[in-house]
């Protein structure tokens, strides 16, 4: 069935049609229609689940991850300070093996305050041991949501569903909402195997001497590296049951783009048409959009990166003291290439500032001049 | 004496505990009275330590390692799984003063007020004694921590947690000591049997923490009761207040406070204040006892 569903909505659509059984969350803006349809859902019986609205972000995490570890499946939904406030329960969450998933609309820190887009907020979080992917668009938003679990419970790792604060949170999109049965099809119900559970009492999180706690944390990578293998796995999957096909990454005309334009989230869904704007005037240029962030889509940005003379990739975050967080990350999967071409590392749109396809197109025409970068960061869209 | 304390043991034999740790003899009695039917959610606290290390555990019941803030919040989440679950299982947030007066008290409040079904019980040792006797809420005036050296003992009253979660109007409170086992297992049974939140102070004495002999582990719980500086009631629905046991001849306090090192640096004046501060306290609540 075909809706015009907000980015918030998206999110509780795909919960729902995940059949999620507890659900914990405190308000922040710009999420409040997430948990706000949810709590619907929950009270008219559409979804039957256990809603617990908690007193804070820390709590919200903390419910789920006791929840998710009695063996059920679990939501969330946050934005900024309040997934900062969780953050302590997000290497809980991972620790703890749960795969809970949350969606994070990405929205600037305070001070000074504000509610428009950023990513500093879900890239702190980078190192918790949680799955990051980032959606260009509603309809990747529910999807998601639904792919994130399947993902998420074959290797009891926690998984993050970002969109951008208004662009995509408040924004009405058309979008497909899957029928509950192909659903049910797709993801099955969620099985512990370790749980609490009075039939079988085990201790859970014990104190672990260094002679235990180093193998536990190599079984996270560990499982963070087959994830990668089944996000690709999902992804057909996917297709082949709702037609819409998702990967680690997505890419818009690079089989002969002589330069490449790298970005995620709804900078990327933009720079679809900077492409296609300069693609007109002759230029070969094409885009990698990175769609899940952890764990990294390293093999494929390399298979792409190796084959073209120069990459630009755009950040809407900024790792203070260093430079934009997806460049540096890219930079280094490719540092022991032999074929690295000049990565040029943009930041803009910070705090929400809008970047246009125009904005884009004036990225590309006036870095790709150059033969290598100058420095770490190139500012686009500041004032003067 | 015939006691009426269960006899199976669903607390094992030898654990990481100090001698004479108060706290293990709360939960060793809590289990007997609340059965196998029972998860126990356990925030950063003494028994963290106590229950043992990974792949260990000391209790015959599953338990659940959570952050220092994350008690109650946690165990609203296990409680919610399993009753989607269709299962009635007791959960139990099981913690320390420091998890329930302090860090994680906003958690608390919360899962108070939405009343969600569960047995909150703080072990209540008086300071933070698993990261080495630093002063909590609960710590008593005047009394000696690594934080609060003699120099400058602690200046401030303990918390007045019992009011607090009254206020909060929730099914059942009660206070408990170790050195009153009987008194003990008939409130955890009772809290057992009644839904909603339910939360048990119950009065640890700490030998490390305390400085005193631990041998007088009980003793000194007894003293505290005997002195009425830790009375034993239960509260219904936050309204209905009732002593279970009456002090009729109370012993001076200075008969509970000069056994234990933590309060020797107190002079007679500093005595008093607290003698005083105890009777006020007891008058209280007498008035909220009253019919």
């Amino acid at each position: 069935m075909k809706q015009v569903l907000m980015g918030n909505h998206a999110l509780s659509y795909g919960a729902k049609v995940s059949r999620a059984q507890v659900i914990s969350a405190y308000p922040i803006t710009p999420q409040t229609e997430v948990v706000e349809l949810l709590s619907k859902m929950c009270a008219s019986g559409e979804l039957k689940a256990k809603f617990i609205k908690v007193e804070s972000e820390h709590s919200a995490m903390a419910a789920l991850i006791g929840a998710s570890a009695t063996g059920v499946r679990t939501f969330t939904a946050t934005s900024s300070q309040g997934l900062a406030h969780m953050h302590e329960m997000l290497h809980w969450a991972a620790g703890a093996r749960t795969p809970i998933v949350m969606g994070n609309v990405n929205r600037a820190f305070a001070p000074p305050w504000s509610v428009w887009t950023e990513q500093n907020d879900s890239l702190s979080q980078r190192d918790t041991g949680w799955m990051q992917l980032y959606a260009q668009n509603n309809q990747e938003v529910l999807d998601s949501v639904i792919q994130a679990y399947k993902v998420a419970e074959t290797f009891d790792l926690p998984a993050m569903v970002i969109l951008a604060a208004f662009v995509l949170s408040h924004t009405s999109e058309t979008v497909e909402i899957p029928k509950q049965e192909k659903v049910d099809e797709f993801l099955p119900p969620y099985e512990r195997e370790y749980k609490l559970d009075t039939d079988q009492p085990h201790a859970f999180g014990g104190l672990a001497d260094p002679d235990n706690y180093f193998e536990l944390r190599y079984k996270i990578q560990k499982a963070m590296e087959k994830a990668a293998v089944k996000w690709e796995e999902v992804g057909e999957e996917f297709e082949e049951i709702f037609g819409r096909k998702y990967g680690l990454v997505e890419t818009y005309k690079v089989s002969d783009a002589k330069n490449l334009i790298v970005s995620s989230a709804t900078i990327a869904s933009t720079a679809r048409n900077a492409v296609d704007a300069l693609r007109s005037k002759g230029i070969k240029v094409g885009l990698l959009r990175i769609r899940v962030f952890r764990p990294f889509p390293a093999k494929q940005i390399r298979a792409i990166l190796n084959s073209v003379d120069k990459a630009i990739v755009i950040d809407r975050n900024i790792g203070f003291g260093a430079s934009g967080i997806f460049y540096q990350e890219v930079k280094a999967a490719m540092y022991n290439e032999k074929n690295t071409p000049p990565i040029f590392g943009v930041v803009t749109g910070l705090g929400g500032r809008d970047v246009s396809s125009k904005d884009i197109i004036e990225i590309y025409q006036s870095v790709i001049r150059e033969e290598e970068p100058k420095s770490d960061i190139i500012w686009k869209g500041l004032k003067e | 004496m015939n006691l009426k304390i269960p006899k199976e043991e669903i607390m094992g034999h030898g654990n990481l505990a100090c001698q004479g740790c108060g706290a293990t003899l709360a939960m060793r009695h809590a289990l007997k009275a609340l059965g196998k039917d029972t998860i126990i959610v356990l925030p950063a606290c003494c028994w963290t330590v106590i229950d043992g290390p990974f792949p260990h555990s000391l209790v015959d019941v599953p338990l659940f390692h959570t952050a220092f803030a994350a008690a109650a919040s946690t165990a609203s989440g296990v409680k919610a799984a399993l009753e989607i679950q269709g299962k009635d299982t007791n959960v139990v947030a099981w913690t320390g003063d420091g998890a329930t007066y302090d860090i994680g008290l906003g958690t608390l409040s919360g899962a108070a007020e939405r009343n969600d079904d569960m047995i909150y019980v703080c072990y209540d040792n008086e300071a933070y004694m698993n990261t080495g006797i630093q002063r909590s809420s609960s710590t008593p005036i005047g009394a000696w921590t690594t934080t609060t050296p003699v120099e400058s003992p602690k200046k401030s009253r303990k918390k007045d947690m019992i009011s607090i979660m009254a206020a909060h109007r929730i099914p059942y409170i009660a206070t408990a000591s170790i050195a009153y086992p009987e008194d003990m297992i008939e409130k955890f049974k009772k809290a057992r049997d009644i839904k909603g939140m339910r939360f048990l102070l119950v009065f640890c004495p700490c030998p490390t923490g305390w400085k005193y002999a631990p041998q007088l582990t009980v003793k000194l719980a007894r003293l505290a009761v005997r002195s009425k500086i830790f009375p034993l009631l239960e509260i219904e629905n936050g309204v209905k207040w009732k002593l279970t046991k009456d002090i009729t001849r109370p012993i001076p306090v200075t008969d509970y406070l000069k056994l234990q090192g933590r309060f020797k640096h107190l002079n007679d004046e500093k005595l008093e204040e607290i003698q005083k501060i105890v009777d006020e306290d007891w008058d209280i609540l007498l008035r909220k006892t009253e019919k």
